[in-house]
């Protein structure tokens, strides 16, 4: 059962708040002895915290796991199939896989080899076989037992490991969409255990340098690789009274060897060309040489095109100078026709308001001698100008008789004074 | 095997054990069998007698015996006290430089053997007798003194030690050596936090420790040693009732006769052990005195009446360590009883009743499986001594250095109120910095809760148990015991409130976590969580006064 907190009476804001301190703490040497001391020991030294020395401690633990995994080393399941495979054809099995191996392969060490094999025969030995009913069934073991004596004998294994085509990667297939790093650096790094020459430079990543990706096309260019095809030799037969046929079979290996040798050397260098031809960094580092390359010209033919530059800089303007030349005189020309109309419009308006300003004073009180005035107000109007006409037109308008009148006579003795009218033709303002 | 072995090097026994590799320690045995081995030496003409065979030199041999001498060494003649009436054996002289050293007979000529020479002597004898049951050179040793030992004293334990060829890797204290091999015989015993007292009571002196265990991390809170109290108490108690025995059954004092007393002391030896285990045991001695034979037997109740005083003695000598330590019997969890006195039943029973019912006493008579009280200690340094071999010396000094060692401990105990008002602890008292302790809790029904951190006070409940209804016709006769029985109990209330913290917002019987981390400089921090994914912890933190 759980201890059950108090619950909260009343508001609280703070969520957290210190009352008092708590009682001094006495110091006392603690006894020197003990795991648990010595993780305080090692606490206080190294100045780890709790959760490093648990960190630490968690990752012994993990250490410890790993090792105990090797423990299941040999514990895989055989397939059917493996189990009735016939002994005599046992170079046609899975080696790795009859030892409960296959998931290591090429990389078990012999320890491992050792412990594997001890299991295996545990379990198939023919006494475990017949003491559960079956008699004869050795077959298994026997190729168990060949298997043994290949992986134990380095030469031997290395020529089984030449042709153990379940450990390689196979290269991505050509028609399908794949992400090239992904796709080609197992292929690489398996194929990688049969140089002579080792380390041997890996894909890495869509970010190496140049001179890294050169160095692996160049290493793989040139591999060197240990591969023997020993292990599909046909058997040699070994009676003495045919020996030409023991010498043909021979030779044959031979041949066969060497052929097969070829094919392979030849499948890594497709294989190369392949992966050199879909290399997303090669097309990246071509382009960038072109691109360099672009520039480079670039900046070889730099000074004509200056020039060239220049000179139609200069075309421009003058273009530009002509253009704005010409919509101004078309703007001059739309803006004096305007004010002509204005003037006209103008010049209209003040005629008539001259006109008229007389009839707005009756005449002069003179009605019946409407018509001279008329034609005499009218052959000023004729001889006013521009300036006059609009000066008088101000003078009568809205003014009474007198003022009107006096603007005409005014105007009168303005226009005979300056000889445009003769008073003569005058007949009521003289 | 490892080759690296704990020694436990006594005043009347010595004893050596070596860790295997499955964690269990095995005890070794000398050429004579014994796994207990007396710290003696004896010369006869020109022959060394060690162990068993030395002890058995006291009846004829005293004169040239040399036993219980590890007290003496690092000390001068005047500081020790040579003449204390339990030094059986070749007594102690003074050297020209004011050291103590025997004056025995070898082989027709005076020799005088300093207590640092025989005790190499005897540390190659148990060397050889190590190596022959490893099959391995020795390569270190860790070796376990008492408490009281000082600085001087361990260097030259250290120094003899390295003379007789055993590389010392640590000395430790023997009671923590003894209460380590308690508490690694299980491994839940070393994290439950517990107050022992760890009570060795060996042939001429005893020791006691109070202390507590706190995360497997051991603090001794106090000693006591008494000498003169020890298992020769009970052997001169049981002679000294077969002697009034002899006495009165043939009428001659076998007091008298050094040669008596010593056969008498020997008798008494086998037939204490024997009452351990049994409940009568025959007693019969050849020519105990005047050529007269003495054969009688003894029961165990009888033997226990004789040794009374000491055997009283010894208990209050228990009392005396925890009220030393401040303490109150019951503040005490366990009581571990080391030495060979402890397989006496008696003086089990006896301590366990001054103690309450919920301590219990570690011993061979009440709990049979109990480890040999008499192999304990060196169980505990052959343990320390697996633990260290894989260090090398620096890395063992500087995990020794007094800022290492000396810990600042919590004073008191710090916990919650729960909802009821009672104060549960998260942090025990006398815990070393730093510690770290969360405990779960929930919030019932409630959606908000409080935690609220105290400091604990210490108090102790009485309750009256009341007597049993007596049912019994003839129980009338009986006077009935008019006091009624109460029952103490040690319990902690909530004392001064330190600090409090508020979670909100909480579903019904949701898991809560509240964790006290109090570092090694000293800051409390407290924290409060919700156990669930991507709950924010509410923290705080306070320091001490």
């Amino acid at each position: 059962m759980s201890i059950v907190l108090p619950s909260l009476s009343g508001e609280k804001s703070e969520t957290f708040t210190a009352v008092s301190k708590f009682s001094a703490p006495v110091r006392r040497p603690v006894e020197p002895l003990g795991r648990y001391f010595l993780a305080h020991a090692s606490r206080t030294l190294r100045g780890h915290t709790w959760s490093e020395f648990e960190k630490l401690e968690a990752e012994k633990n993990v250490k410890q796991i790993e090792e105990n995994e090797d423990d299941d080393l040999g514990d895989e399941q055989q397939s059917e199939e493996l189990l009735a495979h016939d002994p005599r054809e046992w170079k046609s099995a899975d080696l790795y896989a009859v030892l409960g191996l296959s998931h290591l392969r090429w990389k078990a060490t012999e320890d491992q080899i050792r412990r594997a094999h001890r299991k295996q025969v545990l379990q198939h030995h023919p006494d475990k076989k017949s003491a559960s009913g079956g008699l004869d069934q050795d077959g298994f073991f026997k190729i168990i037992q060949k298997a043994f004596d290949v992986m134990l004998d380095t030469t031997k294994r290395q020529q089984y490991d030449s042709v153990d085509t379940n450990a390689d990667v196979k290269p991505p297939a050509l028609k399908s969409s794949y992400d090239f790093f992904e796709a080609w650096g197992p292929v690489f790094a398996s194929e990688a255990r049969f140089s002579k020459k080792q380390p041997v430079p890996l894909l890495g990543s869509s970010d190496a340098p140049k001179d890294e990706v050169d160095n692996f096309y160049s290493f793989w260019g040139k591999f060197d690789s240990w591969k023997t095809f020993e292990f599909k030799d046909e058997d040699v037969p070994d009676d003495t009274a045919n020996r030409d046929h023991k010498r043909y079979i021979e030779r044959k290996n031979i041949s066969n060897r060497k052929k097969l040798k070829q094919e392979d050397n030849k499948r890594l260098i497709d294989l190369v060309e392949r992966a050199f031809s879909e290399d997303p960094r090669i097309k990246q580092f071509k382009e960038a040489a072109k691109k360099e390359k672009e520039r480079k010209k670039w900046e070889r033919d730099s000074g004509s095109r200056e020039a060239a530059e220049a000179a139609a800089a200069k075309k421009a303007a003058e273009e530009e100078a002509a253009k704005k030349a010409a919509e101004e005189a078309a703007n001059a020309k739309a803006n004096s026709k305007k004010a002509k109309e204005a003037a006209k419009a103008a010049k209209k308006k003040n005629k008539r308001s001259i006109r008229g300003s007389v009839k707005d004073v009756d005449y002069f009180g003179d009605a019946a001698k409407a018509d001279v005035i008329e034609a005499d107000v009218d052959a000023l109007i004729e001889r006013f100008d521009d300036v006059q006409l609009s000066t008088y037109a101000a003078k009568v308008k809205d003014a009474n008789a007198d003022a009107v009148k006096t603007a005409f006579t005014e105007a009168v003795a303005e226009l005979s004074g300056a000889g445009k009218i003769d008073t003569a033709i005058l007949k009521y303002f003289v | 095997m490892s080759a690296v072995i704990g020694i436990t090097f006594g005043n009347t026994s010595s004893s050596i054990a070596v860790a295997t590799q499955d964690g269990k320690v095995d005890v070794i045995a000398n050429p004579d069998g014994d796994r207990a081995i007396p710290s003696a030496l004896s010369y006869v003409g020109s022959d060394e007698y060690h162990g068993v065979q030395a002890e058995h030199q006291l009846v004829r041999n005293a004169k040239n015996t040399i036993i219980n001498f590890r007290d003496f060494i690092g000390k001068s003649f005047d500081e020790a006290e040579t003449a204390a009436p339990y030094h059986v054996g070749a007594p102690a002289v003074k050297t020209a430089d004011g050291k103590i050293a025997y004056d025995i007979v070898r082989d027709g000529n005076n020799e005088l053997i300093t207590v640092d020479e025989i005790s190499k002597r005897h540390f190659k004898q148990l060397k050889d007798a190590a190596e022959d049951y490893i099959g391995k050179e020795i390569e270190g040793v860790v070796l376990t003194v008492p408490t009281d030992f000082n600085e001087h004293q361990r260097q030259q334990l250290t120094s003899i030690a390295t003379d007789a060829g055993l590389k010392v890797l640590q000395l430790i204290n023997e009671p923590s050596a003894a209460l380590l091999a308690h508490l690694s015989a299980d491994e839940d015993r070393l994290l439950q936090d517990k107050i022992y007292v760890v009570a060795d009571f060996g042939g001429v002196r005893s020791d006691a420790a109070v202390i507590s265990v706190r995360g497997g991390v051991l603090t001794i809170l106090a000693t006591a040693h008494e000498y003169g109290l020890g298992g020769d108490k009970l052997d001169e108690a049981l002679a000294e009732y077969f002697a009034k025995e002899f006495e009165k059954k043939t009428k001659v004092n076998p007091r008298t006769n050094a040669r008596s007393i010593a056969k008498l002391k020997a008798e008494s030896i086998v037939v204490k052990k024997t009452l351990s285990n049994v409940q009568t045991s025959t007693c019969s001695i050849e020519s105990l005195a005047e050529g007269l034979d003495f054969h009688t037997s003894i029961n165990r109740l009888r033997y226990e009446l004789a040794a009374r005083q000491p055997l009283s003695e010894m208990t209050s000598f228990v009392e005396k360590a925890v009220a030393k330590a401040g303490l109150d019997n019951l503040d005490i969890d366990e009581v571990l009883l080391v030495g060979g006195a402890s397989h006496t039943p008696k003086l089990a029973s006896n301590i366990q009743f001054i103690f309450p019912e919920t301590t219990t006493v570690v011993a061979p008579a009440l709990d049979p499986k109990a480890l040999n009280p008499t192999e304990l200690v060196a169980r505990g340094a052959a343990l320390q001594a697996s633990l260290i071999e894989s260090f090398d010396e620096d890395e063992i000094k500087e995990s020794l250095q007094p800022i290492v060692v000396n810990t600042q401990h919590l004073t008191k105990p710090i916990g919650i109120k729960d909802a009821e008002g009672n104060f549960q602890s998260i942090l025990v008292a006398e815990t070393a910095y730093p510690i770290k302790r969360s405990i779960q809790v929930t919030n019932g029904e409630s959606a908000s809760v409080v935690v609220e951190l105290y400091e604990g006070k210490r108090t102790i409940k009485e309750t009256v148990v009341e007597a049993e209804p007596v049912s019994d016709e003839d129980s009338e006769d009986d006077y009935s015991d008019d006091e009624p029985e109460v029952k103490k109990e040690l319990v902690y209330e909530a004392g001064s409130k330190l600090a409090e913290l508020t979670l909100k917002d909480l579903k019904p019987n949701s898991k809560l976590e509240v964790t006290v981390n109090i570092t090694q400089n000293g800051t409390l921090h407290l924290s409060g969580r919700e156990l669930k994914q991507g709950s924010v912890a509410v923290k705080g933190e306070i320091t001490s006064a």
